[in-house]
């Protein structure tokens, strides 16, 4: 069993790194609220940073096994497609992930 | 004058409980979507040897998604507490761009803004990058954090708890957290119709994955970055010369 006092300094210590980084900014970016360049720079990160974050999502999959990568682009696929058909968050979202666990349960019940 | 007073209270109130409602309806799809994710996160923690509790702990202290998924490793291995500082930078270091967007000029008051910044997740950056949010009041923006927040403590709770009962065989869970970043990235395509910025970005993480598959996404923040202030000092040049 953990000592709960090591588990509560590291819940801690995470925690007060994570706000740290979180409120920083904002005292520092104060000053350069009207700088031209963060308007750009703002302007520009919301769509970039979700591309990244859903790469580092799916950056393990193995691209050489297709077991592995069959299930990612077809559920890729589901979620997008219906994203730009209907437009609606929740089942965009619903469904790509019930193909995703649905294909890949399958695979691991018949391998 | 009594009751124009309490009339206008009153009306206040009213206001007040619509904001909320508003930022229920922006947050409700992000906590739908993060059911799943808080379901995983506690049946880890029961697995990895700890208490169910600390799931809940966790999930309402850290606040940090995918930096949980990590800790829960950590913890169970007993990691030094200086790799438990260096990996939540590292990991959350994205976190520092979030407040060029984040609208917390709307947010008065000291504690409102330290709750404001304590609840700076991924979601709540990504579900006010929209120009929208720049005139939202406190009480919506407010309200969008402490309802996912509270959504996401309850999942992991209850994921913990029923952790045993999942079959081992159900797997992929985990895809629901890139659905909601694939989504929520188009929603913030149809405001920036901008191609060059979503393929630079995709290469930024490809090239980031091939350097270092353990500091993806850092790396990967990192190039972007420095990809866009590129951008912006030759946009600058171009409108000088012209």
């Amino acid at each position: 069993m953990l000592d709960p006092w090591y588990v509560l300094s590291g819940i801690a210590v995470s925690a007060a790194v994570t706000w740290a980084l979180r409120a920083a900014p904002f005292a520092m970016l104060a000053p350069l609220r009207h700088s031209t360049l963060l308007a750009y720079v703002g302007d520009r990160m919301p769509v970039g940073v979700m591309v990244i974050l859903a790469a580092y999502t799916v950056h393990d999959t193995d691209l050489a096994a297709l077991a592995s990568v069959g299930p990612t682009v077809l559920a890729l696929a589901v979620t997008i497609g219906l994203h730009l058909w209907r437009g609606r968050m929740t089942l965009s979202i619903f469904a790509g992930t019930a193909v995703y666990v649905a294909v890949t349960s399958a695979i691991g019940l018949s391998g | 004058m009594q009751v124009m007073e309490s009339a206008e209270v009153a009306g206040a109130r009213e206001d007040a409980r619509s904001e909320v409602a508003a930022g229920w309806r922006t947050v409700a799809p992000a906590c739908v979507a993060v059911v799943p994710l808080g379901l995983a996160l506690g049946v880890l923690v029961v697995q990895s040897g700890l208490a169910w509790w600390w799931a809940p702990v966790l999930g309402a202290v850290v606040f940090a998604g995918s930096m949980e998924f990590l800790l829960v490793g950590l913890l169970a291995a007993t990691a030094p507490l200086a790799q438990i500082a260096v990996s939540t930078l590292l990991v959350n270091f994205r976190h520092v761009f979030y407040a060029i967007t984040f609208p917390m000029h709307r947010v008065g008051g000291g504690w409102w803004r330290a709750y404001s910044t304590f609840a700076l997740t991924d979601e709540a950056y990504a579900l006010t990058a929209t120009p929208d949010s720049a005139g939202w009041s406190r009480a919506r923006i407010i309200s969008i954090q402490a309802f996912f927040h509270v959504a996401w403590v309850l999942c992991v709770a209850i994921g913990a708890g029923l952790g045993s009962l999942i079959p081992p065989q159900v797997v992929g869970l985990d895809f629901a957290v890139t659905a909601l970043f694939v989504v929520l990235g188009i929603e913030a395509y149809k405001v920036r119709r901008s191609v060059p910025v979503s393929v630079v970005a995709l290469a930024c993480a490809i090239v980031a994955a091939l350097i270092s598959p353990a500091n993806m996404l850092l790396i990967a923040m990192g190039m972007f970055g420095v990809a866009i202030v590129c951008s912006y000092l030759v946009s600058v040049r171009r409108s000088r010369r012209a």
